[in-house]
Protein backbone atom coordinates (compact mmCIF):
# COMPACT_ATOMS: atom_id res chain seq x y z
CA UNK A 1 0.00 0.00 0.00
CA UNK A 2 1.59 3.02 -1.18
CA UNK A 3 0.37 4.85 2.25
CA UNK A 4 1.96 2.62 4.19
CA UNK A 5 4.51 4.18 6.60
CA UNK A 6 7.78 2.43 7.83
CA UNK A 7 7.38 1.48 11.76
CA UNK A 8 9.96 3.12 13.31
CA UNK A 9 11.59 2.45 17.05
CA UNK A 10 11.00 5.93 18.12
CA UNK A 11 7.24 6.36 17.62
CA UNK A 12 5.95 9.76 16.17
CA UNK A 13 3.67 11.63 17.66
CA UNK A 14 0.80 13.75 16.16
CA UNK A 15 -1.09 15.67 18.53
CA UNK A 16 -4.11 17.62 17.52
CA UNK A 17 -6.06 20.45 19.45
CA UNK A 18 -8.46 23.12 18.45
CA UNK A 19 -7.74 26.36 20.93
CA UNK A 20 -8.59 27.13 24.61
CA UNK A 21 -9.64 24.42 26.91
CA UNK A 22 -8.86 21.83 24.18
CA UNK A 23 -5.18 22.92 23.48
CA UNK A 24 -4.46 23.39 27.24
CA UNK A 25 -6.25 19.81 28.10
CA UNK A 26 -3.33 18.22 25.06
CA UNK A 27 -0.33 20.22 26.79
CA UNK A 28 -1.36 18.38 29.93
CA UNK A 29 -0.97 14.88 28.79
CA UNK A 30 2.90 16.03 27.35
CA UNK A 31 4.37 13.81 30.33
CA UNK A 32 3.58 10.78 28.42
CA UNK A 33 5.27 11.71 25.37
CA UNK A 34 8.38 11.90 26.86
CA UNK A 35 10.49 9.02 24.55
CA UNK A 36 8.62 10.14 21.40
CA UNK A 37 8.90 12.39 18.39
CA UNK A 38 5.55 14.71 18.70
CA UNK A 39 4.08 16.87 16.27
CA UNK A 40 1.68 19.35 16.87
CA UNK A 41 -1.24 20.41 14.94
CA UNK A 42 -3.21 23.60 16.43
CA UNK A 43 -5.00 27.01 15.41
CA UNK A 44 -2.98 28.60 16.67
CA UNK A 45 0.01 30.03 15.68
CA UNK A 46 1.62 31.54 18.87
CA UNK A 47 1.08 27.95 20.33
CA UNK A 48 4.34 27.21 18.92
CA UNK A 49 6.29 29.27 21.58
CA UNK A 50 4.80 27.18 24.10
CA UNK A 51 6.04 23.26 22.59
CA UNK A 52 9.27 24.72 21.04
CA UNK A 53 10.88 23.15 20.05
CA UNK A 54 8.20 20.86 18.63
CA UNK A 55 7.20 21.38 15.05
CA UNK A 56 3.67 22.92 14.91
CA UNK A 57 1.15 22.57 12.19
CA UNK A 58 -1.47 25.51 11.81
CA UNK A 59 -4.95 24.64 10.55
CA UNK A 60 -8.37 26.65 10.32
CA UNK A 61 -9.97 26.84 13.42
CA UNK A 62 -13.57 25.79 12.64
CA UNK A 63 -16.87 24.19 13.51
CA UNK A 64 -19.89 23.02 12.74
CA UNK A 65 -21.50 26.27 12.23
CA UNK A 66 -18.88 27.17 9.71
CA UNK A 67 -19.21 24.27 7.19
CA UNK A 68 -16.41 26.07 4.34
CA UNK A 69 -13.94 26.62 7.22
CA UNK A 70 -14.59 22.92 8.36
CA UNK A 71 -14.16 21.95 4.99
CA UNK A 72 -10.74 24.11 4.41
CA UNK A 73 -9.74 22.08 8.34
CA UNK A 74 -10.19 18.85 6.79
CA UNK A 75 -8.05 19.69 3.61
CA UNK A 76 -4.91 21.14 5.67
CA UNK A 77 -5.42 17.93 8.38
CA UNK A 78 -4.87 15.46 5.60
CA UNK A 79 -2.10 17.45 4.27
CA UNK A 80 -0.30 17.44 7.87
CA UNK A 81 -1.38 13.91 8.34
CA UNK A 82 0.48 13.15 4.99
CA UNK A 83 3.71 15.28 5.78
CA UNK A 84 3.84 14.21 9.45
CA UNK A 85 2.80 10.50 8.81
CA UNK A 86 1.93 9.60 12.18
CA UNK A 87 2.67 6.30 14.03
CA UNK A 88 0.13 7.39 16.79
CA UNK A 89 -2.39 10.39 16.26
CA UNK A 90 -3.98 11.75 19.62
CA UNK A 91 -6.65 14.39 19.67
CA UNK A 92 -8.59 16.31 22.61
CA UNK A 93 -10.60 17.65 20.14
CA UNK A 94 -12.64 19.36 18.65
CA UNK A 95 -13.59 18.23 15.20
CA UNK A 96 -9.72 18.88 13.76
CA UNK A 97 -9.17 16.04 15.65
CA UNK A 98 -12.08 13.54 14.46
CA UNK A 99 -10.10 14.79 11.02
CA UNK A 100 -6.85 13.88 11.70
CA UNK A 101 -8.03 10.30 13.61
CA UNK A 102 -9.86 9.66 10.08
CA UNK A 103 -7.08 10.31 7.60
CA UNK A 104 -5.02 9.26 10.14
CA UNK A 105 -6.21 5.42 9.74
CA UNK A 106 -5.50 4.95 6.00
CA UNK A 107 -1.98 5.14 6.67
CA UNK A 108 -2.59 2.82 9.31
CA UNK A 109 -1.88 4.73 12.19
CA UNK A 110 -2.90 4.23 15.84
CA UNK A 111 -5.77 6.50 17.01
CA UNK A 112 -6.99 8.09 20.52
CA UNK A 113 -9.39 10.84 21.21
CA UNK A 114 -9.84 11.74 24.39
CA UNK A 115 -12.70 13.86 25.18
CA UNK A 116 -13.13 17.00 26.36
CA UNK A 117 -13.05 17.22 30.63
CA UNK A 118 -15.67 19.77 29.92
CA UNK A 119 -18.15 16.88 28.84
CA UNK A 120 -19.10 15.95 32.45
CA UNK A 121 -21.90 14.66 31.63
CA UNK A 122 -22.58 13.85 27.50
CA UNK A 123 -19.66 12.28 24.95
CA UNK A 124 -19.51 15.56 22.79
CA UNK A 125 -20.51 15.19 19.42
CA UNK A 126 -16.91 14.79 18.02
CA UNK A 127 -16.16 11.87 20.52
CA UNK A 128 -19.58 10.38 18.80
CA UNK A 129 -18.27 10.54 15.21
CA UNK A 130 -14.78 9.36 16.74
CA UNK A 131 -15.82 6.15 17.60
CA UNK A 132 -15.91 3.70 14.89
CA UNK A 133 -13.17 4.99 13.61
CA UNK A 134 -10.65 5.93 16.65
CA UNK A 135 -9.44 2.80 17.67
CA UNK A 136 -9.92 4.05 21.22
CA UNK A 137 -12.27 6.85 22.32
CA UNK A 138 -11.82 7.89 25.85
CA UNK A 139 -14.15 9.91 28.57
CA UNK A 140 -12.89 11.45 31.44
CA UNK A 141 -15.62 11.15 33.21
CA UNK A 142 -16.25 6.96 34.13
CA UNK A 143 -20.40 8.09 34.39
CA UNK A 144 -20.14 9.10 30.88
CA UNK A 145 -17.80 6.18 29.89
CA UNK A 146 -19.99 3.67 31.36
CA UNK A 147 -23.07 4.81 29.72
CA UNK A 148 -21.79 5.52 26.45
CA UNK A 149 -19.55 2.51 26.03
CA UNK A 150 -16.26 4.73 25.74
CA UNK A 151 -13.68 4.34 28.09
CA UNK A 152 -11.96 6.09 31.18
CA UNK A 153 -8.79 6.47 31.56
CA UNK A 154 -8.42 8.69 33.87
CA UNK A 155 -8.75 12.66 33.50
CA UNK A 156 -6.29 15.78 33.10
CA UNK A 157 -7.30 17.16 36.60
CA UNK B 1 -5.20 42.96 38.96
CA UNK B 2 -8.20 41.10 37.66
CA UNK B 3 -7.92 39.38 34.42
CA UNK B 4 -11.12 38.24 32.69
CA UNK B 5 -11.08 35.64 29.73
CA UNK B 6 -14.67 34.59 27.70
CA UNK B 7 -12.60 32.87 25.24
CA UNK B 8 -12.52 33.42 21.71
CA UNK B 9 -14.81 32.04 19.76
CA UNK B 10 -18.44 33.66 20.76
CA UNK B 11 -19.05 37.23 22.48
CA UNK B 12 -19.95 36.75 26.17
CA UNK B 13 -21.11 40.17 26.75
CA UNK B 14 -23.36 39.61 29.83
CA UNK B 15 -20.16 38.72 31.96
CA UNK B 16 -17.80 41.86 30.26
CA UNK B 17 -20.82 44.12 31.41
CA UNK B 18 -20.97 43.05 34.76
CA UNK B 19 -17.45 43.08 35.52
CA UNK B 20 -17.32 46.14 34.00
CA UNK B 21 -20.04 47.77 36.23
CA UNK B 22 -17.89 46.30 38.53
CA UNK B 23 -14.84 47.70 37.86
CA UNK B 24 -16.63 51.20 37.88
CA UNK B 25 -17.23 51.42 41.53
CA UNK B 26 -13.53 50.05 42.41
CA UNK B 27 -10.93 52.45 40.34
CA UNK B 28 -8.53 51.64 42.81
CA UNK B 29 -8.34 47.98 41.07
CA UNK B 30 -6.72 47.31 37.93
CA UNK B 31 -8.74 44.88 35.36
CA UNK B 32 -7.94 43.31 32.07
CA UNK B 33 -10.21 41.72 29.59
CA UNK B 34 -9.65 39.13 27.06
CA UNK B 35 -13.48 40.20 25.75
CA UNK B 36 -12.87 37.78 22.68
CA UNK B 37 -15.59 39.06 19.47
CA UNK B 38 -18.10 41.74 20.92
CA UNK B 39 -20.07 44.96 20.06
CA UNK B 40 -19.31 46.15 23.54
CA UNK B 41 -17.69 48.73 24.61
CA UNK B 42 -16.12 48.41 28.40
CA UNK B 43 -14.74 51.93 29.18
CA UNK B 44 -13.26 50.38 32.90
CA UNK B 45 -11.00 47.69 31.74
CA UNK B 46 -8.30 47.08 29.42
CA UNK B 47 -9.22 45.43 26.41
CA UNK B 48 -7.61 42.99 24.14
CA UNK B 49 -9.87 40.94 21.53
CA UNK B 50 -7.15 38.03 21.18
CA UNK B 51 -4.42 38.11 23.32
CA UNK B 52 -1.34 35.37 21.61
CA UNK B 53 -0.72 32.61 24.15
CA UNK B 54 2.01 34.19 25.90
CA UNK B 55 0.62 37.83 26.62
CA UNK B 56 -2.93 35.54 27.76
CA UNK B 57 0.00 33.61 30.40
CA UNK B 58 1.24 36.92 31.61
CA UNK B 59 -1.63 38.17 32.14
CA UNK B 60 -3.04 35.24 34.06
CA UNK B 61 -0.09 35.04 36.11
CA UNK B 62 -0.04 38.66 37.29
CA UNK B 63 -3.57 38.63 37.94
CA UNK B 64 -4.78 38.27 41.82
CA UNK B 65 -8.03 36.85 40.90
CA UNK B 66 -9.63 35.25 37.17
CA UNK B 67 -12.92 35.67 36.00
CA UNK B 68 -14.11 33.54 33.14
CA UNK B 69 -16.88 31.73 31.37
CA UNK B 70 -16.83 28.39 32.58
CA UNK B 71 -14.44 26.82 29.75
CA UNK B 72 -12.03 24.27 30.48
CA UNK B 73 -9.31 26.29 29.51
CA UNK B 74 -9.40 28.99 31.80
CA UNK B 75 -10.43 26.30 34.52
CA UNK B 76 -7.12 24.27 33.53
CA UNK B 77 -4.93 27.53 33.36
CA UNK B 78 -6.26 28.38 37.13
CA UNK B 79 -5.55 25.07 38.09
CA UNK B 80 -2.30 25.26 37.02
CA UNK B 81 -1.12 28.50 38.70
CA UNK B 82 -3.63 27.45 41.76
CA UNK B 83 -5.22 31.12 41.27
CA UNK B 84 -8.39 31.85 42.10
CA UNK B 85 -11.43 31.73 39.28
CA UNK B 86 -14.70 32.94 39.20
CA UNK B 87 -16.40 31.07 37.01
CA UNK B 88 -19.76 32.16 34.86
CA UNK B 89 -21.39 29.41 32.70
CA UNK B 90 -22.60 30.65 28.87
CA UNK B 91 -26.28 30.30 28.59
CA UNK B 92 -27.51 28.55 25.37
CA UNK B 93 -31.03 30.53 26.39
CA UNK B 94 -29.37 33.56 26.32
CA UNK B 95 -27.60 32.91 22.69
CA UNK B 96 -24.52 32.84 24.30
CA UNK B 97 -23.58 29.19 23.52
CA UNK B 98 -24.41 26.38 21.31
CA UNK B 99 -25.79 24.25 24.05
CA UNK B 100 -25.55 24.39 28.17
CA UNK B 101 -22.41 22.43 28.51
CA UNK B 102 -20.89 25.09 30.39
CA UNK B 103 -23.61 24.95 33.38
CA UNK B 104 -22.41 21.08 33.92
CA UNK B 105 -19.19 22.13 33.68
CA UNK B 106 -19.47 25.13 36.25
CA UNK B 107 -21.28 22.46 38.35
CA UNK B 108 -18.61 19.41 38.29
CA UNK B 109 -15.80 22.18 38.64
CA UNK B 110 -17.63 23.90 41.69
CA UNK B 111 -16.14 21.30 43.94
CA UNK B 112 -12.30 22.08 42.90
CA UNK B 113 -10.64 24.66 45.66
CA UNK B 114 -9.81 27.55 43.49
CA UNK B 115 -13.69 27.25 41.65
CA UNK B 116 -16.35 29.99 42.60
CA UNK B 117 -19.23 29.20 40.11
CA UNK B 118 -22.03 32.55 39.89
CA UNK B 119 -24.79 32.74 37.51
CA UNK B 120 -25.38 36.45 36.99
CA UNK B 121 -23.91 40.28 37.34
CA UNK B 122 -25.06 40.54 40.85
CA UNK B 123 -23.40 37.48 42.19
CA UNK B 124 -20.11 38.37 40.35
CA UNK B 125 -19.88 41.52 42.09
CA UNK B 126 -20.49 40.42 46.01
CA UNK B 127 -18.05 37.13 44.98
CA UNK B 128 -15.44 38.84 43.63
CA UNK B 129 -15.54 41.57 46.72
CA UNK B 130 -15.43 38.25 48.94
CA UNK B 131 -12.28 37.04 46.95
CA UNK B 132 -10.74 40.05 46.83
CA UNK B 133 -11.22 40.37 50.85
CA UNK B 134 -9.09 37.13 51.40
CA UNK B 135 -5.60 37.90 52.46
CA UNK B 136 -4.40 34.61 50.36
CA UNK B 137 -6.56 32.54 48.12
CA UNK B 138 -4.48 31.02 45.86
CA UNK B 139 -3.98 26.75 46.18
CA UNK B 140 -1.47 24.25 45.35
CA UNK B 141 -1.49 23.95 41.54
CA UNK B 142 -0.72 20.99 39.06
CA UNK B 143 -0.30 21.19 35.78
CA UNK B 144 -0.31 17.98 34.72
CA UNK B 145 -2.82 15.08 33.97
CA UNK B 146 -3.56 12.15 36.62
CA UNK B 147 -0.70 9.83 37.32
CA UNK B 148 -3.52 7.15 35.61
CA UNK B 149 -4.11 9.00 32.58
CA UNK B 150 -0.42 9.38 31.76
CA UNK B 151 0.00 5.79 32.29
CA UNK B 152 -2.43 4.75 29.90
CA UNK B 153 -1.26 7.37 27.46
CA UNK B 154 2.00 5.58 27.61
CA UNK B 155 0.93 2.43 26.91
CA UNK B 156 -1.03 2.75 24.07
CA UNK B 157 2.01 5.42 22.75
CA UNK B 158 4.63 2.70 23.03
CA UNK B 159 2.34 -0.52 22.86
CA UNK B 160 1.63 0.12 19.27
CA UNK B 161 5.56 0.28 18.12
CA UNK B 162 6.08 -2.78 20.74
CA UNK B 163 3.41 -4.64 18.33
CA UNK B 164 4.39 -3.14 15.05
CA UNK B 165 8.28 -4.64 15.59
CA UNK B 166 6.82 -8.11 16.33
CA UNK B 167 4.00 -8.16 13.39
Amino acid sequence: MIFQRTPRNTPRILAVASGGGHWVQLLRLREAFAGAEVHYATVDPSAAAVVRPAPVHVYPDANKETKVKLALAAFRLLMIVLKVRPDVVISTGAAGGFFAIRFARLIGARTLFVDSIANARHLSVTAQMCRGVADRVVSQWPDVARQSGAEFWGSVL
Amino acid sequence: MIFATVGTQLPFDRLLTALDDWASTHPEVRVMAQTGRTDGTFAHMECAENLGQTEFTTAFEAARVIVAHAGMGSILSASELGKPILLMPRRAALGEHRNDHQLDTAAEMASLPNVTVVQDGKDLASALDRLLGQRDCAVAGSAKASALLIANLQNFIFASVALEMRG
